[in-house]
């Protein structure tokens, strides 16, 4: 038998990097006039990828994850990311 | 015989049979190649064409750099095979980092579809080298993601190495940097258009090849695809890129 398995969540939150221009997130402030809020500054727009893996520990889950995150969920040039336990109930569905 | 170049067929791809009938017109064999496909056959150049490769979910062109067809795309380019993007396919070169730099979503947050003036920076590559003169060309572009970054460290390196390839310009023919009018994404320094350190991989985001005949507008481009044609040829026949008496693209690419 192989070696058991388990369910791992984990949330990949990606931002643009610090110097990227980001016109979403300008765009946001812009609009901040409108709902009557000031005082609100460097909005910056991301992604948030949640996901659950299956591997034998939480080790093994995070470098599948660290791998997802780096070459496929972000682009280094541009982007930053970083890894967020979830509890696995967050998994239903 | 009849120069082979292969149109890769991403799903989702759009352009691609524009860029048939410009390399028909520039004198190529068209070859359709399926994204599934691994195998290349005898073509001796790849042209990836525009479109929303994979619908571009996620990041423009991240998800068709994963498909079999680019690894061999990628080795094709390792052994010195000239290779040319444009619009999706410049998105997918460069997050496969085949040609460096990426490509973000324009500043105006609009997708942007007009014609513009690009400006080549060099007559002497193997992409612009069948370009008449070096002035404006007229040529559309129509994207929502062409805003060309690099770090300022790698901007100065690609304009000291020669790899910036074409500018956006003004019609007069001055180069047009983030907020100008004639720049339809923001790109830095009016980047349209950069090729890889060995220059046999060249990625652009407007669109040469629906610039190729007179009777829809313009055919500007058409030397950008002849180039390409022309740079197939050499490299089939002589395993490198020659322009002129020096060779343009090193033996060992990248």
């Amino acid at each position: 038998m192989s070696e058991p398995v388990a369910s791992y969540r984990f949330a990949v939150n990606v931002t643009p990097k610090p110097g990227i221009l980001d016109p979403q997130g300008k765009a946001v402030e812009r609009s901040l006039p409108h709902l009557g809020i000031d005082g609100v500054s460097g909005v910056r727009v991301g992604r948030r990828v949640e996901l659950s893996v299956a591997a034998a520990d939480e080790a093994a889950a995070r470098a599948v994850v660290e791998r997802l995150a780096g070459d496929l969920l972000s682009n280094p040039l541009i982007e930053a990311y970083e890894i967020e336990p979830l509890p696995v109930a967050e998994a239903a569905g | 015989m009849i120069t082979r170049i292969g149109v890769v067929m991403f799903p989702g791809s759009n352009r691609d049979i524009d860029a048939f009938n410009a390399l028909r017109i520039a004198g190529a064999e068209p070859v359709l190649l399926w994204h599934e496909s691994a195998d290349l056959g005898d073509v001796s150049g790849i042209l990836l064409p525009g479109g929303f490769a994979y619908g571009d979910y996620l990041r423009a062109g991240v998800i068709a750099r994963f498909s079999p067809v680019m690894r061999t795309v990628a080795d094709f380019a390792g052994r010195g095979g000239p290779v040319l993007g444009i619009c999706n396919g410049f998105q997918v070169l460069a997050e496969a980092g085949l040609v460096p730099g990426a490509l973000l979503r324009n500043e105006g947050l609009r997708f942007v579809c007009r014609e513009v003036a690009l400006l080549p920076e060099r007559l002497d590559s193997p992409f612009t080298r069948e370009i008449p003169a070096r002035r404006p060309l007229r040529m559309p572009v129509a994207h929502g993601e062409g805003r060309f970054y690099a770090d300022p460290a790698t901007l100065d390196a690609l304009e000291r190495e020669g790899q910036v390839l074409w500018r956006y310009a003004t019609v007069d023919g001055e180069v047009a940097g983030p907020g100008n009018q004639a720049n339809p994404n923001g790109s830095l320094r009016g980047i349209a258009g950069v090729a890889n350190a060995a220059g046999n991989v060249a990625g652009l985001m407007p669109h040469p090849e629906t610039a190729s005949e007179a009777l829809i507008g313009s055919d500007d481009g058409l030397g950008i695809i002849r180039s390409l044609v022309v740079s197939a040829e050499d490299w089939s026949s002589t395993g490198s890129i020659a322009i002129g008496s020096r060779p343009a693209v090193m033996e060992s690419a990248r």
